[in-house]
């Protein structure tokens, strides 16, 4: 009986210890960044496009890069979200369940979430040759959507799966047909779940600079085309880290607080919007 | 028997794969009557009640042999709608699955989808299949809010408004209230009672007591095979078979 209690005792202790781990990681990380990239943080780092000798310390600040991520991820996260969705009610209300397309595609995912995104940077950067396209906006939107495309639609396959079958049967027995049911129930009832989804695949997506640096490349000024390149926070942010100089390397750091901030306040804003829609759901 | 035919089932059999649920059924259900469908758990009541809607061809590996005839059709044949099929026939399952939506809109899901789109009219129906399942004084001021914020037992009343609002002909319980405290089940109940002078209502139930308060006619299944069915007096409390008598007197359950 005492044994016991002492095991109790101990692993309880390993747990918490493994629990203060990730949340002391995630303190540090963001005190960090705090600290460091605060003092180089002002105004005209987030509203003016690097000028001449701005990787020497002179003005100029990271709109271009910010700008660019938004425009990247964004039109990734809408690309990747269009392929997924109907991949994940496909897999949940038409397919057979553990038939082998179902599994062969679940297993792809896998593999591709695995897959690390130098590899999606080098393959979006072979397609375009091949297709002749210089490093551009819609090349880094096209490689990042490729990343994220594994990691929505595994994520959100999850959720969608745990949708209780009988909501379904409701649904067809009031003569529903599967279409209408996956929109209208299943897509429904996993919304808040597709949310988290789509913002955790946002967030790998907005953090990776492998993926962007062949596709998208990189360039000082405000991205205005979808086929002109266009810089990225990650890359800036590696750019600016790259330079003997103190004073730019803390830039990298101001960077790395404005792509920090905008993550933070894109998984605020959809979980209210999230909150707003979960009302409904069935337990 | 008396009365018209309703649904007739024709050499009946279901298989989950290899394993065979249903054997060679062969049973008519009355028109407007309701039918209580009895048995040990896992003898294939809800299989049969799974199969009057064509839900059961949602389970995956699932074969289907013989014939449903619904008002003579059979609901089987390669040219039936399968929608059609399920509309005729509004569904409660063992706990109530509200939709992911408002008490108004669960209501409203049936009709819209079958077209229905004035408001005024949507608001004609909701009202009065609310009230129907006797809901309606309980909910007519929050019609818009969540319907997962009813009790239990108001949830399986939604249910049935929600099954009732595509104007069925014929009412399937899959045990409806084997979830519900006894207040909400007596309520449904008496739902029943009232509901089949206008549909035909077909329940699974493993409680023989409400089995004798509600059925007019009842089938006794055991192990997938249909052992004995007739009029409730007669199988509840005469039967012919030996097996329905050691079921209906709890020797074996």
């Amino acid at each position: 009986m005492r044994l016991a209690k002492i095991e109790e005792t101990f692993f309880r202790g390993l747990m918490m210890a493994a629990t203060a781990v990730i949340l002391a990681t995630l303190v540090l990380i963001l005190g960090a960044v705090l600290v460091k990239g605060l003092p180089a943080m002002n105004l005209a780092m987030v509203t003016q496009a690097p000028k001449g000798g701005f990787y020497l310390g002179k003005e100029g600040g990271i709109l271009n890069a910010i700008l660019g991520s938004l425009y990247v991820t964004g039109g990734a996260t809408i690309i990747s979200f269009i392929i997924a969705l109907p991949i994940v009610l496909y897999l949940n209300a038409y397919a057979k369940k553990g038939s082998r397309l179902v599994t062969a595609t679940r297993f792809s995912f896998d593999v591709l979430w695995g897959v690390p995104s130098i590899v999606y940077g080098a393959f979006g950067f072979a397609v375009m040759l091949f297709f002749g396209l210089r490093a551009s906006l819609l090349g880094g939107i096209i490689a990042v959507a490729l990343l994220m495309l594994p990691i929505m639609a595994r994520a959100m396959d999850e959720v969608v799966r745990m949708v209780p079958r009988e909501l379904l049967d409701a649904s067809y027995s009031v003569g529903a047909t599967r279409l209408e049911t996956a929109r209208k129930v299943l897509a429904r009832q996993a919304l808040p779940g597709i949310m988290t989804a789509v913002l955790i695949a946002f967030g790998r997506g907005i953090g990776d600079a492998a993926s962007v640096m062949f596709t998208a490349g990189f360039t000082d000024s405000i991205p205005y085309s979808l086929m002109r390149p266009a810089a990225t926070l990650p890359l800036a942010i590696f750019f600016q880290l790259g330079t003997p100089v103190a004073e730019v390397q803390e830039r990298a750091y101001a960077s790395a607080l404005v792509l920090t901030v905008m993550i933070l306040v894109t998984s605020i804003v959809a979980r209210l919007i999230g909150r707003r829609f979960a009302r409904h759901i069935v337990a | 028997m008396a009365g018209k035919i309703h649904i007739s089932v024709r050499d009946l059999n279901v298989f989950y794969g290899s394993m065979q649920a249903l054997k060679n059924v062969n049973v008519d259900i009355p028109e407007k009557k309701i039918t209580a469908i009895i048995g040990p758990s896992g003898c294939g009541k809800s299989t049969l009640l799974r199969a009057f809607n064509r839900l059961i061809e949602t389970v995956d590996g699932v074969r289907v042999t013989g014939k449903i005839l619904v008002d003579g059709v059979d609901i089987y044949d390669a040219k039936a709608d399968v929608t059609e099929v399920r509309r005729k026939m509004g569904l409660l399952s063992q706990r109530p699955y509200p939709l992911p939506m408002s008490i108004y809109d669960n209501v409203a899901y049936g009709p819209r989808i079958h077209g229905l789109k004035r408001r005024r009219e949507l608001d004609g129906v909701v009202e009065k299949h609310l009230r129907e399942s006797g809901l309606w004084d309980e909910v007519k001021d929050r019609l818009h809010e969540p319907a997962t914020g009813l009790s239990v037992g108001q949830q399986q009343r939604l249910c049935l408004s929600r099954g009732l609002a595509v104007e069925p002909e014929i009412i399937l319980g899959d045990e409806p209230t084997s979830a519900l405290d006894p207040r909400s089940s007596q309520r449904i109940e008496q739902r029943f009672l009232e509901l089949k002078d206008d549909y035909t209502i077909v329940l699974v139930t493993h409680i023989l007591r409400q089995a004798r308060r509600l059925a007019d006619y009842v089938v006794f299944l055991y192990m997938g095979e249909l052992v004995e069915h007739g009029p409730a007096s007669e199988v509840l409390e005469n039967p012919r078979e030996q097996m329905t008598r050691e079921y209906v007197k709890g020797v074996i359950s």
